[in-house]
This record gives structure tokens, C-alpha cells and sequence, in this order.
């Protein structure tokens, strides 16, 4: 089931005027700075099909930027986003594309700073729900309703077991999992929902365990 | 993490074989998924009722949006309701101008409650509103308004679309419809089974309803289609209270408008390419307001 919670119908609250271009959009920045781990300081936001279509009128491209900026989808903020990123130094292209995706809706958002880049792709479903599809190139579905973490490895015998001790070892129970790889051998990643927020210092320990490259987290 | 129900026939079995409300078994379900107390449940949803109740307050003493295609209309409305002249009944006019406040907000890029979505934000307060001048509710029922709307929608949303670009305006206002006249049937005092053939028939009314706003704004169709929404809800609501059946059961209904939201050619689906937002006055509209001509196909 796509929709899991009554508030997913009845809400969000939200500056109007499109749950899907303007609280799905918010969303989708907002998991994306989550997923980067710090406030970026360039961003290139990508908008296909509908969202390239109409965004300029349902502020797509300022609650993309206000999510980025960390703001939830009823900020007042939302509505001044562009002069609020050039006063917090986020430098960002809104760009609008012809390809065709999948989903109707769908932003990719290539952003970084001095110490490292990264690309999340989501799309808004309906209603202000969204559901990261990729990162860094890795096919994914995630959905953003619940705390997650992505862990970026290389591909290695052992190494989703240790991070499943780890977790274990936290009392952090799993909801959902997917691991997926390019290539055998080579760079893999796990998508992993839990049931409560995760604190740094589990972050932490997860990350200096053997063949891990990269640590991101979802709050909720 | 328990889900009750998957559709509305199940839905409606579960309240008649616990003799309980929609709106109980919506919470319960809630209660299940999430693993909050029932308390945390109705301190949130209250939360929405205040953003609802402030947004139909505010575009009752008047908005304009930015492109200033809309605002203004909820006032108009009432002071029609208030001249005496209405035709069509003032109760149900309140509940037209309460959905044309809430979604004029929402156009304004005002704090509104998506219900299902923001472009369909009007319909469901709007009719709460009006008829709780009608049938005094406590703060509860006020609540349960929302839940029972929710079970509604939450089917919609997992067995079709909720969202116009995915599936068109009946997606969107249809569903908001359905879900307002099956929560007003509760309301009153109709059965559960009463509250499917108000959701049934409501949608049965929107079936095929494109989505093609103008200039691609949340704006023009959409206030007026949040109104006639909440006419509908209002109609269909007092039609399943008087005993009127949908000879189509409400979950062949939404399979109905599932396929005719695939079928229905993308320029009917939020792009701004077709219906109404294709017409030459809406083309030009769009070229005043951006600047440029918007392309069409």
C-alpha cells in the first residue's frame, strides 16, 4: 500500500497551491538535504513532465528550494525561499526538462559543496506523499514516511550482516530493507527503513565498519 | 501493523459486524499502523481542523491570488446568501462558498489542509462547515468528519489516484466529493452503508472530469469545481439518506474512474495542455500572466 496513514489523505498542512508541485516538491528537497547529510551549497534541480510543465505557477521550484533549505511543507518560509537560499549561501539552476520519466512528477536534484556531491531523484505521488526512486544512480524506492538510512558499501560478503548486528545491537528494529548493486563486486547500497529515528552515534559506529564508504540518514 | 480494510466492501462490513461508525474503524486502523494512542490520533486531526477552520475564515473576509485569477468569490457568495434571493437553498450555498474560501486561500499560496490534495482542499471543509450550522456536532464529530472523509480517500488513493496528474480532476475533486458526502451521511445519522452509496454516487458524477487548469495555476477551473464539488457532495449526501442506492457498487466505481484516469490522454492531466487551459482565453491568460505563450499541443 502506497498511502499508509489517514494524515496521508487528510493533509499535509501546507502553503498552497498543488500538494503534489508544492508540499511533494518541499518533501522531496527536504529528504534530499537529509540524504546529503548538511545544507548544499549548489544545487541543480532537474523538474520533468508536469513538474517542468507548470511549475513556475504552483512554486515548485520555490518549495524544492525551501525543502532544501530544510524548511517542512507549511514553512511561511516556503513562499520566500529563493531570497532566503541567497542569504544562507545555496547557490541553485531551476531546470526544466523534456525527457520523459516514469511518474508524471518527478524532480532530480544534483547538489554538493566543497567535500562531496550527490544526486536524489523523487517523485510526488499525489496528495504531498513523494518516493525517492534514485540516488546516485541506484534504482530505489523509498518513501520518506518512515526514518531510514542508505548505506553506500563496497560489495563485499558480510558487510549487510554487520551493519544488521549493528542495528541489532542499537535495538533498532528493521521495517523494510533493499540491498542493490551496478555490478557485482563493485559499489553496492542498502535502503534501510526502521521503525525510530536513528541517532548520530549509531551513524557513526556504522560507518567505520569494514567496506563502508557512505552513511545518510532520514529523520522523521 | 494492521490493515483493516483494503476497500470499501470490507470497510463497510467491518463497521455493520462491530456495529461501529466509519470513522471508528478508520481510527482503529490508524491506532494499528501507526502505534500512537487514539488520543495523539485526535490532537492531530484537530490540528487540521483548526488550519481548515482558519482558511474558510480567511477567505470569507476576502483573498486575491498573486496571478489574480481567483479570490474574491466566497464573498460574493455570502452576501448573495445574505440578500435572501438564493434559489438553491443557503445551506447549501454556504457549504459552495466555504470550499470557494478555502481553495481561494490555497491559491493565494495560503496554509491550507490538503484533503486529499491542495487543489481539492475546499470540498471537504466546506461542506463540514456548512452543515455544522445545520446539525450542531461536538468537536468529536467535527473530528470524525475528517476520519470517515479519510477511510474514503485512503481507499481511493491505494486502488486509483488521488492526484489530477495522475488521474485527473476526478481523481482530485471527485474524490474530495465522495469523501465529504459519505462523512456528512455519518454526520447526520446515516448507516455506514448509507455513507458508500453517498461516496458511489458522488463519484459516479465526477467520472471523467479532466484536470486542465489554466496557465497550469491551481486556479481556474479548479475554485469553481471545488465548489460544484461540494454542491454534489451536499446532493449526493441527502440522496443516500433518503435510501437511493448506486446500482454500481462504490468500489466498481473507483475501478471505473481508476481506468478512465489511464485511458484519459495526458493533456487532460495537470499539463496545461488541453480542455480549458487550451481554449484561446485560457492561452491568453497564460501568456499574460508568464510573460509568453504557453505551448500547446
Amino acid at each position: 500500500m502506497k498511502f499508509t496513514s489517514v494524515f496521508d489523505i487528510i493533509g499535509p498542512v501546507m502553503i498552497g497551491p498543488s500538494s503534489s508541485h508544492t508540499a511533494g516538491a518541499a518533501r522531496i528537497g527536504r529528504v534530499a538535504r537529509d540524504l546529503f547529510g548538511r545544507k548544499p551549497k549548489w544545487a541543480k534541480i532537474h523538474l520533468y513532465g508536469s513538474f517542468a510543465e507548470t511549475f513556475k505557477g504552483h512554486g515548485t521550484d520555490v518549495a524544492v528550494v525551501g525543502g532544501l533549505l530544510d524548511f517542512d511543507t507549511f514553512d511561511e518560509r516556503i513562499k520566500t525561499a529563493f531570497e532566503h537560499a541567497k542569504n544562507e549561501g545555496l547557490a541553485f539552476d531551476i531546470i526544466p526538462e523534456t525527457a520523459n520519466k516514469e511518474h508524471p512528477n518527478t524532480a532530480r536534484i544534483v547538489m554538493g559543496d566543497e567535500t562531496g556531491e550527490m544526486s536524489v531523484e523523487g517523485i510526488s505521488i499525489g496528495g504531498g506523499k513523494i518516493e525517492i526512486s534514485e540516488v546516485n544512480g541506484f534504482k530505489l524506492r523509498l518513501t520518506g514516511g518512515m526514518p531510514a538510512i542508505l548505506v553506500v558499501h563496497d560489495d563485499r560478503a558480510g558487510c549487510i550482516a554487520n551493519v544488521a548486528n549493528c542495528l541489532a545491537m542499537h535495538h533498532v528494529n528493521i521495517g523494510h530493507m533493499e540491498v542493490s548493486r551496478i555490478e557485482r563486486g563493485q559499489t553496492a547500497l542498502m535502503v534501510i527503513e526502521v521503525d525510530q529515528n536513528i541517532d548520530n552515534r549509531i551513524i557513526q559506529q556504522i560507518s567505520l565498519i569494514p567496506n563502508i564508504t557512505k552513511v545518510s540518514k532520514i529523520n522523521n | 501493523m494492521d490493515v483493516l480494510f483494503h476497500n470499501v466492501r470490507e470497510l463497510v462490513e467491518l463497521a455493520e459486524k462491530e456495529n461501529k461508525l466509519i470513522s471508528d474503524i478508520m481510527i482503529e486502523q490508524e491506532m494499528n499502523m501507526s502505534g500512537r494512542s487514539r488520543e495523539e490520533i485526535f490532537t492531530q486531526m484537530d490540528r487540521n481542523l483548526v488550519v481548515m477552520e482558519q482558511a474558510v475564515e480567511r477567505g470569507l473576509n476576502g483573498v486575491q491570488s498573486v496571478s489574480g485569477l481567483t479570490g474574491g468569490d466566497a464573498v460574493l457568495l455570502q452576501n448573495y446568501i445574505a440578500s435572501g434571493k438564493s434559489l438553491s437553498g443557503d445551506l447549501l450555498l454556504d457549504a459552495v462558498s466555504k470550499a470557494v474560501a478555502t481553495n481561494e486561500v490555497n491559491a493565494a499560496m495560503g496554509t491550507i489542509c490538503a484533503t486529499p490534495t491542495a487543489g481539492s482542499a475546499g470540498v471537504v471543509p466546506g461542506t463540514l462547515f456548512a452543515v455544522k450550522n445545520k446539525l450542531n456536532p461536538t468537536r468529536e464529530q467535527m473530528i470524525r468528519f475528517l476520519f470517515t472523509s479519510g477511510a474514503f480517500g485512503f481507499v481511493v488513493a491505494n486502488n486509483a489516484f488521488i492526484s489530477g496528474a495522475a488521474g485527473g480532476c476526478q481523481a482530485e475533486v471527485g474524490s474530495a466529493a465522495g469523501m465529504a458526502a459519505a462523512a456528512i451521511v455519518e454526520m447526520a445519522g446515516g448507516t455506514p452503508a448509507q455513507c458508500s452509496e453517498a461516496f458511489a454516487i458522488t463519484l459516479k458524477n465526477m467520472l471523467g472530469l479532466v484536470c486542465d487548469p489554466v496557465a497550469g495555476l491551481v486556479e481556474v477551473p479548479c475554485v469553481k469545481r471545488n465548489a460544484m464539488g461540494a454542491a454534489n457532495a451536499m446532493v449526493a449526501a441527502d440522496m443516500a439518506l433518503a435510501g437511493i442506492t448506486s446500482r454500481i457498487p462504490c468500489d466498481e466505481v473507483i475501478g471505473a474512474m481508476f481506468r478512465i484516469g489511464q485511458t484519459m490522454h495526458p493533456s487532460l492531466k495537470e499539463t496545461a495542455r488541453g480542455g480549458l487551459a487550451a481554449t484561446p482565453t485560457g492561452k491568453a491568460l497564460a501568456a499574460k500572466i508568464f510573460g509568453s505563450a504557453v505551448e500547446v499541443d
